[in-house]
């Protein structure tokens, strides 16, 4: 009689499985999907409800991907670069779910710009992830804002114009937790999501993610050629959760060691002596000095897990404001009689 | 003839000049904007209230922080009318700016209380003038130089009480109470008032006009439409408030901070709401949507130009069926218009906003009593509907005063709407959320954080089927939106229907109207009667209108729809709801130069058309 082997479940008893989305529909071999398989990874390896988790979007390639993983979870696909109203708008109903939202480069840099910047002025707990392939999918391939100086389209057109650069920008307004990946960097994206989820505030995490249709062919700066020429790991990110014994390998001394508000601990190997992902200035020159090579600097470029998060400062009730019982939103008959008075 | 006829009218009209006016005249205050006049005048309107007699108050004001000409009108009423009156009989002119054209204006036999540098009583020789040397009055009573220019408001307060005969101590009262009872303040000011109620006692004769005590305002109240919305925002459990200040919506959500921070704070200190002021209307519509997703009730205000872009999310909403609260607070347009004067011309554009096949709800409240009543009610119905509702408030309701009966306490409970918790779910195993279980068109909704692994579906506004799936099947789609075209049906038999507020025996004219036109159209009523016009007067409260506005107008043979814009827009509305035939008796009273409706125009638009 073979017995049935037992299936791997996580430290909440759930399987991979219960991560699982709904099958992509995006391109075979598209960068996305290998992130939409990091986040049910990460999750799943951090022991994540899904019921507790929602996920939010705008639209474009990467915001239908929320289809793709945690089908358990809430989603929001919501309007073209507003995913960060629909976010902050959740957030503050129910303080007590983890929100994780999927935009892309044409979603963020360009229609949404405004509202990015508004979300990570706000430090919003929620993990922004940018899928960014600079270019637009959907509508068949034009240029996105982060688009490199002179990269060139398959038909031949150069973009002419600077390319902006999400995290620089995440650093100065605010986001607490800033950090670029690529997509076929499975060790990396995985150790930064992990991290993401321990993280309290906004989380905007860029990852380089070629556009397998419109742009991945000479000439592209987002392409896995160019990406795997030129990328520039700023550290070797090990990220220990606090359930997990600890067990890192590590050169001491060459090491800074974070702990997140959760307790867990994020171990980052420094590849060079004076680099500290706490100083936003460091971290804003050396994306600068990366830009001049012409260099894709990735790794964590910032961190500040003691900043208190937009719904902390909001200083609410223990219980989500969505559904707080009649007898604590509707005020009783003497406060209206009381308020009458006053108009009186 | 006609000298004969000019000479008999200019007699009558002396006679008549000197006859006692009680309680019924208006009066109007010019000033410049930014001199501090409103306290003045909030005292004036409190005054003659707490003298028990019917009055309302209206400022006409500029869109300008300091400088341009501004003016309040506060009108007194035996017979209870508190639409804004197209005559004053009182000027106090204060801004040399406007002095001269204020008095041009005036009807023969009015009075002018006027600031002595202006020498206005060279204009005219048919007016009654009182000039009052303000500066040397205020001047002494001032306990530093820059309150002067504020306290010189104040003396003509008291000047007026002694012309229009308004009891001291009850002005004495109200200014306690206009500066909150705060000691010092309240002295200053009625020292200032004295001054002038002393000059004028010393120098002047009483006018004709007078208050003489009502008792009228028993236990009433005076507020203005805004904070009442906001109390009703309070009562109706509101959560979740995002927003982006726009004129003149923002003293909505000023208002409802100030009763949230003080009726909805734990033992702890810890707050049952959240407040918060977006980066623009995109995102302030994008929370309430995230937010009322979320299953909190959340809301917002804007006005006009906020509605414009909130266009693309409202349609998200409809869709996707989300509720959401939206107070739109008009003001005139296009454009950005003139941002501090009344208009209702966002009906069309707010009814079909959106592209695509879309309609919304939207409540007309017509009172201070109704914004406070639809701020709770709005939520209600957004949540049982599962849909935005826009509640159209206007600048006239909004932000002017008017006396009221109090509010009374709810008695309905919140109606949440239709949605599953872990427990119907652990009961039913699963659901569909767009399938029309009931048969009224609404489906089921669970909120993000049930704790059960059936209960999360995918909001999305693409294509969807009675599972929330994508899917860009002709059927699912054609299923989806004809559920929601029965949902309208739904919606058109819960929303406020329209009252019937005044019905005469036989008559053949209808009146419809909404909103801040109600009390002008009351007024007008009586003035149509003395001409020999009965009319019935249906109020509509809401959008879709259910089956009693066709069923008055199959009634009537001719119906005036009265509304404040150019393009008739009610009445478009209420065409595309009638029988082809019925369309014929409508007819319009329309008027939009961004001043609060008077009686007046009503009657003059209709006697006009009636001799057509």
């Amino acid at each position: 009689m073979a017995t049935t082997p037992a299936v791997k479940t996580n430290h909440i008893g759930l399987s991979v499985i219960d991560y699982r989305g709904s099958k992509s529909t995006l391109c075979a071999g598209c960068g996305h999907n290998a992130i939409s398989e990091r986040i049910i990874d990460a999750f799943y390896e951090m022991g994540i409800e899904p019921e507790h988790v929602a996920k939010v979007s705008g639209i474009g390639c990467s915001s239908k991907t929320p289809a793709y993983f945690l089908s358990r979870a809430h989603s929001f696909n919501s309007v073209h670069g507003r995913m960060p109203a629909i976010a902050t708008g959740a957030a503050v109903a129910n303080h007590k779910m983890l929100y994780i939202g999927v935009s892309g480069d044409g979603d963020t840099a360009s229609i949404g710009m405004g509202q990015f910047a508004h979300l990570m002025r706000r430090n919003l707990p929620l993990i922004y992830i940018i899928e960014d392939n600079g270019v637009y999918g959907l509508t068949k391939g034009q240029f996105s804002a982060t688009a490199d100086i002179g990269s060139r389209l398959k038909t031949g057109t150069i973009n002419e114009l600077p390319a902006i650069d999400t995290c620089a920008l995440a650093i100065e307004l605010g986001a607490t937790f800033v950090a670029r990946s690529f997509s076929g960097d499975k060790k990396q994206l995985a150790a930064l999501l992990k991290a993401a989820i321990a993280h309290n505030g906004t989380v905007l995490l860029d990852v380089i993610s070629p556009c397998v249709t419109f742009n991945d062919h000479e000439g592209s700066t987002k392409s896995y050629k160019f990406m795997k020429d030129h990328e520039e790991p700023l550290q070797d990110i090990n990220f220990v959760p606090s359930f997990e014994e600890i067990d890192v390998e590590y050169e001491p001394g060459s090491g800074v060691d974070i702990t997140l508000h959760d307790g867990s601990k994020m171990h980052l190997t420094k590849l060079e002596e004076d680099f500290n992902p706490t100083k936003r200035i460091e971290a804003l020159t050396r994306l600068a000095e990366a830009r001049e090579k012409n260099e894709v600097l990735t790794g964590l470029f910032y961190l500040n897990p003691g900043l208190p998060s937009f719904t902390d400062r909001l200083n609410l009730v223990d219980h989500p404001l969505g559904t707080l019982p009649q007898s604590v939103t509707r005020p009783s008959k003497e406060v209206l009689d009381g308020i009458m008075e006053e108009y009186r | 003839m006609a000298s004969i006829d000019v000479a008999l009218k200019q007699g009558t009209d002396s006679r008549q000049h000197r006859e006692p006016v009680v309680n019924n005249f208006s009066i109007q205050v010019a000033t410049v904007n930014g001199s501090g006049s409103q306290s003045a005048n909030s005292v004036l309107l409190r005054t003659i209230f707490l003298m028990g007699v019917p009055v309302s108050g209206k400022n006409l004001f500029p869109s300008n922080i300091a400088g341009l000409p501004t003016w309040f009108t506060i009108r007194v009423s035996k017979d209870g009318y508190v639409a804004r009156k197209r005559d004053p009989e009182i000027l106090v002119a204060m801004n040399p700016e406007s002095a001269a054209d204020d008095v041009r204006a005036l009807k023969p036999g009015s009075v002018v209380v006027f600031d002595e540098p202006l020498k206005l009583d060279a204009l005219r020789d048919d007016l009654e003038f009182f000039s009052v040397p303000f500066d040397k009055l205020a001047g002494p009573v001032a306990p530093e130089p820059k309150l002067k220019k504020l306290l010189r408001n104040m003396v003509y307060t008291g000047v007026l009480a002694h012309l229009l005969r308004l009891e001291m101590p009850e002005m004495e009262t109200a200014i306690s109470k206009q500066f909150s009872g705060k000691k010092r303040a309240t002295e200053v000011n009625v020292a200032a008032a004295r001054v002038g109620y002393e000059y004028a006692v010393a120098n002047f004769e009483r006018s004709r006009f007078m208050v003489e005590r009502m008792n009228e305002n028993a236990n009433k109240i005076i507020i203005d439409g805004n904070a009442a919305a906001a109390m009703g925002a309070l009562f109706g459990g509101v959560t979740v408030v995002p927003w982006y200040p726009i004129t003149p919506s923002s003293s909505l959500v000023e208002s409802l901070m100030d009763l949230l921070k003080e009726h909805r704070v734990d033992a702890e200190g810890r707050a049952t709401f959240a407040v918060v002021q977006a980066e623009d209307e995109l995102a302030a519509i994008g929370m309430v949507l995230g937010a009322n997703w979320a299953g909190a009730r959340a809301m917002t205000a804007t006005s006009g130009p906020g509605i414009s872009l909130m266009a693309e999310f409202t349609g998200l909403g409809y869709y996707a069926e989300i509720p959401a609260v939206i107070w739109d607070v008009q003001r005139v347009g296009p454009s950005t218009g003139l941002p501090t004067r009344t208009a209702q011309g966002d009906l069309l554009s707010t009814a079909f906003l959106s592209h695509g096949d879309t309609k919304h709800p939207m409540l007309l409240p017509g009172s201070v009593t109704e914004c406070f009543e639809f701020g709770m009610t709005a939520f209600d119905l957004a949540e049982r509907l599962q849909t935005p509702v826009f509640v159209m408030s206007d600048l006239d309701i909004g932000m002017n005063n008017w006396v009221s009966d109090p509010f009374p306490y709810p008695e309905a409970p919140l109606d949440r709407g239709k949605v599953l918790s872990k427990e119907d779910l652990d009961r039913l195993g699963s659901f569909a959320r767009y399938k029309d279980v009931d048969g009224d068109g609404i489906g089921y909704r669970t909120l993000p954080g049930t704790e059960h692994p059936n209960a999360a579906w995918f909001a999305r506004g693409s294509g969807h089927n009675e599972k929330a799936q994508y899917s860009e099947r002709p059927e699912d789609y054609v299923n989806n939106l004809d559920r929601l075209n029965h949902k309208w049906e739904t919606a058109r038999r819960i929303v406020p229907g329209p009252v019937l507020e005044h019905s005469a025996k036989g008559a053949k004219i209808g009146i419809i109207a909404f909103g801040s036109s109600h009390w002008a159209v009351l007024e007008s009523l009586d003035e149509l009667k003395q001409q020999g016009v009965e009319a019935d007067y249906l109020r509509l409260r809401a959008y879709p209108f259910n089956a009693a506005v066709a069923e008055f107008i199959a009634a009537h043979e001719r119906v005036y729809v009265i509304e404040q814009n150019r393009d008739a827009q009610m009445l478009q509305l209420i065409k595309m709801d009638i029988a082809a035939e019925e369309v014929v008796k409508l007819r319009s009273v329309l008027h939009y130069n961004g001043h609060p409706l008077e009686a007046q125009a009503v009657t003059e638009s209709i006697v006009l058309q009636e001799a057509k």
